[in-house]
């Protein structure tokens, strides 16, 4: 256990010494606040609409920032230490290649939540304080499991990005990787997903579709948040699949968790066989 | 208990074979040097002893154990060629660090800094280090616990020559005090008055092992004896030719003869009635000329 929390400290301090702890928490206090107050503005309003409406948009926008920022964090976790020489050094100590991965995703994994809490707490908090009559039980509840749900979907693409990291012998290759594993997640899934709707014109059965959701961790955060509000209007696009889920939020949350074992596993079957 | 015992190592990186049917056996208490040329497979070996790699075929074993157990790392401490660090941590913030996973007590990283003279410089990014300070600190870095092995790829790089000594006489301490240290190195010279026994490695392949004495006679390289300074080197060349010792006149006063192993102590008979007030200066084959012996004997039989 030690070992793993020494490696941790490290991670953490590096992400306050090279101030990404705090240029990751104003980016996310700023989107907040910019769609809490400007979000509906299309609709030719300004100024604060509702609560789910502002936290539709804030998946949204999570969905594809936070999986990046987690994938810029770590994707040079390992083949940047190998290339620097720091992790033949390391391994030479006392600790394990899976210890090395635990410590850094629990320092990694640190300053991505931290960063999600003050970032978008700070911007629950504006709302509550700025905004007369708002819910305050309904901001709470549907704030914190935001904030969850986020760091555990950055979670999930930093034990990813410590695979790619793995099996990557170049620092480059780790980061066109990450890059790949971003677009697919973000974009190519959800295009082919509805291309498969649309093409297979309701002959693939209605009973297997939704499950092609918790393929992706994304989409499974977005349920995650969209099912909490209660409000179906906002199940758009292929979201309105997982209506069909057999499942409760359990299942969602169970699902995200599951995503990132698989993660974590993938990156230390690849360290295990990395020569150093 | 041996310290190290490597049973039929063959290690391959892909389908390149580097060392091919290594069988050594590592005493404990002793400084070990291993020699080879570069590709050699030093640091390969190295990385097998630190459980770095694992051999592709034969056993590892350090203190009678796998090296892949982290009690086995927890009593090693490791110099790599070419140490490198953290760029943006000081050196004392690298060394508590390392000191932290070491659970070595936090006193132990002053006490080495001040050791291997980087006091002054220890709140400096190890980034600003010069190449010698780096290779200071990572020799700190490979004394903390107070390992029982110590393992040093080619320590002695970027070393001025005052730290150079300083850190040979440190090997010497550590020894006396029971550590076991294995090093590399291509400065033969230097090492050949402080390791108690050699390892050569060419082409993959454990060429010897053993003491300098022992290598020597199992080699049979000539020695050299020498006589100055002799006015006239005539009389003398004569009767040593009597005695079928063929000596060449080296420089203007100075003989020369080599004499095969075995007779080196009967030639030095017959000579001590001739010195008188010369001076006799007697080379058994150094280091290097052994490495050099095994080298040439390497390439001659895989032609
Ligand atoms: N990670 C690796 N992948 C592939 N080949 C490798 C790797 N590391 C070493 N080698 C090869 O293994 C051989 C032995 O390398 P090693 O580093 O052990 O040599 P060495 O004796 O330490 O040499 P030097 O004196 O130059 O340090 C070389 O041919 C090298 O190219
Ligand atoms: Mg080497």
């Amino acid at each position: 256990m030690q070992p793993i929390w020494h490696i941790a400290r490290k991670e953490l301090s590096d992400g306050l010494r090279n101030r990404w702890l705090l240029a990751i928490s104003l980016l996310f206090a700023l989107l907040a606040v910019g769609i809490a107050w400007f979000g509906s503005a299309s609709a030719g309003q300004v100024g604060f609409s509702s609560i789910p409406a502002t936290i539709a948009s804030l998946a949204s926008l999570a969905t594809f920032l936070v999986p990046l920022i987690a994938l810029l964090l770590a994707y040079d976790a390992i083949v940047g230490e190998d290339e620097g020489g720091t992790l033949l050094l390391l391994l030479t100590y006392p600790i394990n290649r899976q210890q090395v991965l635990l410590g850094k995703l629990l320092g990694h994994g640190c300053i991505l939540a931290l960063a999600t809490v003050i970032g978008f707490g700070s911007a629950a908090f504006a709302i509550g304080v700025l905004i007369d009559g708002v819910d305050l039980s309904l901001l709470v509840v549907s704030f914190t499991r935001f904030i969850i749900s986020a760091s555990l979907l950055g979670w999930v693409f930093i034990a990813l990005a410590y695979w790619l990291s793995s099996i990557s012998n170049e620092k480059s290759t780790a980061a066109g990787l990450a890059l790949g594993l971003w677009f697919l997640f973000v974009l190519v899934f959800d295009l082919t997903l509805l291309a498969i709707l649309v093409i297979s014109e309701g002959r693939l059965s209605p009973d297997l579709l939704p499950w092609l959701l918790l393929l992706n961790p994304a989409d499974v955060f977005r349920q995650i948040n969209l099912a909490g509000l209660g409000d179906n209007s906002a199940m758009t696009g292929i979201m309105a699949l997982g209506q069909d889920l057999p499942m409760g939020a359990w299942g969602l949350w169970i699902a995200l968790s599951l995503w990132l074992l698989l993660g974590f596993a993938l990156a230390r079957f690849s360290l295990t066989r990395r020569i150093i | 208990m041996n310290l190290i015992e490597l049973q039929s190592v063959n290690q391959y990186y892909g389908t390149l074979q580097v060392l091919n049917d290594i069988t050594l056996t590592i005493p404990a208490g002793e400084i070990i040097g291993l020699f080879g040329h570069n590709g050699a497979g030093k640091t390969t070996t190295m990385k097998l002893i630190l459980g770095l790699l694992s051999p592709t075929e034969g056993q590892v074993h350090v203190f009678g154990q796998s090296p892949q157990s982290l009690d086995v790392r927890q009593q090693m401490g490791y110099l790599p060629e070419n140490v490198m660090f953290y760029p943006q941590l000081t050196g004392l913030e690298t060394l508590r660090h390392f000191a932290r996973l070491k659970s070595s007590p936090t006193v132990q990283v002053d006490t080495l800094l001040e050791q291997v003279g980087l006091t002054h410089a220890a709140r400096r990014k190890v980034k600003t280090y010069s190449k010698g300070m780096r290779q200071r600190l990572g020799l700190a870095q490979a004394l903390l616990g107070t390992p029982r092995l110590l393992l040093l790829d080619e320590p002695t790089v970027g070393l001025d020559p005052i730290a150079t000594q300083e850190l040979y006489d440190l090997i010497g301490t550590l020894r006396d005090q029971g550590t076991s240290i294995i090093l590399c190195s291509h400065v033969l010279p230097g090492v050949e008055a402080f390791i108690d026994r050699a390892a050569i490695l060419a082409g993959g392949k454990l060429q010897a092992f053993g003491t300098l004495a022992e290598l020597r006679r199992q080699v049979a390289l000539p020695t050299t004896l020498r006589i100055a300074p002799l006015m006239d080197t005539q009389p003398l060349q004569n009767k040593l030719a009597a005695l079928g010792l063929t000596a060449t006149v080296v420089g203007q006063h100075t003989l020369s003869l080599r004499v095969e192993h075995h007779q080196r102590l009967a030639a030095i008979q017959h000579l001590l009635p001739e010195l008188n007030d010369l001076d006799l200066d007697v080379s058994p084959p150094s280091l290097d000329d052994l490495y050099r012996h095994y080298f040439a004997q390497l390439t001659t039989e895989s032609h």
